[in-house]
C-alpha cells in the first residue's frame, strides 16, 4: 500500500491511535502509537504512513534506535531493524548520525531529541532510585485530585464566602465583646466618650437582668467568648524563661544547632549562650566571638557538598566537631 | 409578565418584533417593581417594626440552615486533649515556622506573612534532611509549642501543616485563593501587637478541636491597644483568614480597615501524634451532599 493511501485513511477516516483532545491550540491530535517519534499526529510523524521511518525507543532500561525501509516492508517480522544505542550521550547522538545518514533532517533531529529526553528520563529514575535507597523518603503525599472535584470545591468556595459576610460577623463579634465587658473595665481600644455610653446600657441591663431573676441566661455558648472569660479568670500569668539546664538533652540540641546553623542572627544569640557551656570544659578562654564561629562552621560544613567552603575553613582546629 | 403575554410572544414570527416587545414587558415589570420597592421603603421609614416584621418573616432558606443534623454541635469537649497545656495551665505558645525542602520564593513570603502574624514565632530555612518527626523532636526539646510547616508547589503556596508538640496532633490545611496585602485595595499595615482573635462557627467536635489549635498558636493576652483582630470564620468547611483593625465608631458601628492577607483554608487531614495514624481525612465523597459539614 502506497503512503498516501494510508494517510489519506487515516487523516480524514478514522486511526485507532489518534486521540482528539476536547481542548487544543490549532487542533492538533496526539498519537499514541508507541513507535511514534514525537508524539502528533501529522504526516511526517505518523509510524504508519511512513515506509521509511526512524525512532528511538527504551526496551528493558537500555535504549534503541529502531528503523523501518521500503526493502523490508514485505515483511512484517524483520521490518524493524534496531540498533543498541551507547550508554555516552555524545556517541549515541554520532551512532544515530552514521545510521541515518542521508535521512531527512526531521528524521535525524527527532530521533535526536527524543534521545535526548528518553536519556533524561532515566537520569531522573536513577536519581529518585538512590535517593530511596539511602532511605531519603519525600514526605509529600501525594493526592490526586479530579477536575471535577477541583471545580466543585472551587465553586462552593466561592459560594461560601458570598454566604459568610465575614465583615458584619465580625463587626458583631466585636460589638458582642464591647457590650459583655470582654474588654476589661478601662478598655484601651475603645474611645471613652462611646465606653461610657455602653457602660451606661450595660448598668441597665445588669438591673433589669436582676430583676428577672436571670431568668434567661445566654445561651451562645461560643467558644471565643467562653476562652476569653477562661482569659480573665486565669489572669496571672507568668512570662518565665525556658529551662538553663538541658544537659540531658544536649545531643538532640546539638543536631537542632546544625539544623538552626544557618538562622538569623536573634536565634544565633540566644544558641550562642548554651554553645559557650560546651566549650568551657575543654577551652576555657574562648571568647563569645569565636565561640559562635564553631556553631557556622558546623552550619557550612553540613550544608557544603562544595569543597570550596571546606577550604576556607580549614586553618580553624576542628576539635569541636570531634567533640560533638 | 404574564403567562398570556409569553403566549402572544411566543405567536409572534418576526424575531426583531419579538425581541422589541420582550424588552418593552420587562421593562414594564422593572418599573412596577422599583415602585413597589419604594413605597415599601418609605412605609418601613415611618415605622421600623414593620420591617422587622417582614425581615423575621422573610428568612431565606440557605444549605447553612437546612444542614444535616450533626449529633456533636455545640457540645461541649470532654475529656483530655493535647492542647491541656496551653488552656488549662496557660503555657504561652512558642512557634516555629518552615517550608518544605527545596521551598521556592512563594513560601519564604507566605512565612514572612506568618511571622507577623503570629506573635512569638521564628522562621528557620528547612533542610532536606530531617524529616518532619526529627524537627518536631527538636522543637519540642526546646520548649516550642507549634510546628508549622509551609507547603509549596510549582511556586504556589498550596498547604500548610500544624504540629502540636509535644504530642501531636498534626492539621493538614489546603490552602487557596491567596491574597497578599499590597494586592488588596486601601490595606493598612500590621503593627506588633498581639491581635485578637475572632473564631466563628467552629460548632462540632471536629471544628471546636480546630479552633482550639488556632487559639493555642496565640497568646493568652491580646494587646487591645493595637485595635487588630485576626479573624478565622468557617463557612460551610472553608476557613476564611482576615485581619483587620478596627475602631468604635459609637457603639452600633464598627470600622474596619483590612491589613490582609487574605486566604481560605480547608481541613484535609488530621493525625494523631506527629504524622502517625490518620483521625479524620478529607475524601471527595464526603461532600456528596451539599448539606453535610464537617466543622
Amino acid at each position: 500500500m502506497s503512503d498516501d493511501l494510508i494517510w489519506n485513511v487515516i487523516n480524514k477516516q478514522f486511526c485507532s491511535f489518534q486521540i482528539k483532545p476536547h481542548v487544543s491550540q490549532n487542533n492538533q491530535s496526539f498519537c499514541r502509537n508507541e513507535y511514534n517519534v514525537t508524539g502528533l499526529c501529522d504526516r511526517r510523524s505518523c509510524p504508519l504512513a511512513n515506509a521509511q521511518y526512524a525512532t528511538v525507543k527504551q526496551v528493558d532500561g537500555k535504549l534503541y534506535l529502531y528503523i523501518k525501509t521500503v526493502e523490508r516492508s514485505h515483511t512484517p517480522r524483520n521490518l524493524w531493524q534496531r540498533i543498541r544505542l551507547s550508554k555516552e550521550y555524545a556517541k549515541a547522538l554520532k551512532q544515530i548520525d552514521e545510521h541515518l545518514m542521508y535521512w531527512t533532517e526531521f528524521n535525524i533531529n527527532k530521533c535526536k531529541q527524543r534521545f535526548t529526553r528518553l536519556k533524561q528520563v532515566q537520569i531522573t529514575e536513577r536519581r529518585m532510585a538512590l535517593k530511596e535507597e539511602r532511605g531519603e523518603v519525600s514526605e509529600r503525599n501525594y493526592v490526586g485530585v479530579k477536575h471535577k472535584v477541583k471545580k466543585r470545591e472551587e465553586k462552593r468556595e466561592r459560594k461560601a464566602l458570598a454566604a459568610a459576610r465575614i465583615e458584619k460577623a465580625i463587626e458583631k463579634e466585636l460589638l458582642d465583646r464591647l457590650k459583655s465587658g470582654a474588654y476589661g473595665d478601662k478598655p484601651l481600644n475603645v474611645d471613652d466618650k462611646i465606653w461610657k455610653k455602653v457602660l451606661g446600657k450595660m448598668e441597665d441591663k445588669n438591673t433589669e437582668e436582676e430583676l428577672e431573676d436571670e431568668m434567661d441566661s445566654e445561651d451562645d455558648v461560643q467558644l471565643d467568648s467562653e476562652d476569653e472569660d477562661e482569659d480573665e479568670d486565669e489572669g496571672q500569668i507568668e512570662y518565665v524563661e525556658g529551662d538553663e539546664d538541658e544537659e540531658d538533652e544536649m545531643v538532640d540540641m546539638e543536631d537542632l544547632e546544625k539544623w538552626l546553623g544557618q538562622d538569623s542572627d536573634a536565634s544565633d544569640d540566644s544558641e550562642s549562650e548554651e554553645e559557650e557551656d560546651d566549650d568551657n570544659e575543654e577551652e576555657d578562654d574562648q571568647d563569645k566571638k569565636s565561640a559562635k564561629k564553631p556553631t557556622q562552621q558546623k552550619g557550612k560544613k553540613i550544608k557544603g557538598r562544595r569543597p570550596r567552603l571546606e577550604i576556607e575553613y580549614e586553618e580553624e582546629p576542628l576539635t569541636n566537631i570531634a567533640a560533638s | 409578565m404574564g403567562a398570556l403575554d409569553e403566549q402572544t410572544l411566543k405567536g409572534i414570527k418576526n424575531k426583531q418584533k419579538r425581541q422589541q416587545l420582550f424588552a418593552q414587558l420587562k421593562h414594564e415589570h422593572n418599573k412596577s417593581r422599583h415602585k413597589e420597592r419604594s413605597a415599601r421603603a418609605r412605609e418601613e421609614r415611618e415605622n421600623p417594626e414593620l420591617k422587622e416584621k417582614r425581615l423575621a418573616e422573610n428568612v431565606p432558606e440557605t444549605i447553612d440552615s437546612k444542614r444535616v443534623y450533626d449529633e456533636t454541635v455545640n457540645v461541649d469537649i470532654e475529656g483530655e486533649d493535647n492542647f491541656d497545656g496551653y488552656f488549662k495551665d496557660g503555657v504561652e505558645p512558642k512557634v516555629l515556622i518552615t517550608t518544605n525542602a527545596n521551598a521556592k520564593k512563594s513560601a519564604y513570603e507566605f512565612s514572612a506573612m506568618m511571622i507577623e502574624i503570629i506573635p512569638n514565632s521564628q522562621f528557620v530555612k528547612r533542610q532536606r534532611k530531617y524529616t518532619i518527626k526529627d524537627m518536631a523532636d527538636y522543637c519540642s526539646n526546646r520548649d516550642f509549642t507549634d510546628l508549622i510547616i509551609i507547603n509549596e508547589d510549582k511556586k504556589v503556596v498550596n498547604g500548610i501543616t500544624f504540629v502540636h508538640l509535644p504530642e501531636g496532633p498534626t492539621f493538614y490545611f489546603s490552602i487557596t485563593s491567596l491574597i497578599e496585602r499590597k494586592k488588596i485595595t486601601g490595606h493598612g499595615q500590621p503593627t506588633g501587637h498581639v491581635p485578637e482573635l475572632v473564631l466563628n462557627n467552629f460548632t462540632t467536635r471536629l471544628g471546636q478541636s480546630v479552633a482550639r489549635l488556632f487559639q493555642s498558636l496565640f497568646p493568652h493576652k491580646p494587646q487591645f491597644e493595637g485595635r487588630q483582630v485576626v479573624t478565622l470564620h468557617n463557612q460551610r468547611d472553608f476557613i476564611f483568614f482576615r485581619m483587620h483593625r478596627y475602631i468604635f465608631r459609637n457603639e452600633e458601628k464598627v470600622g474596619l480597615q483590612e491589613l490582609g492577607p487574605e486566604f481560605t483554608l480547608k481541613l484535609r487531614r488530621i493525625q494523631k501524634g506527629i504524622r502517625q495514624d490518620i483521625d479524620w481525612e478529607y475524601k471527595p465523597e464526603l461532600e456528596k451532599d451539599k448539606r453535610k459539614f464537617y466543622l
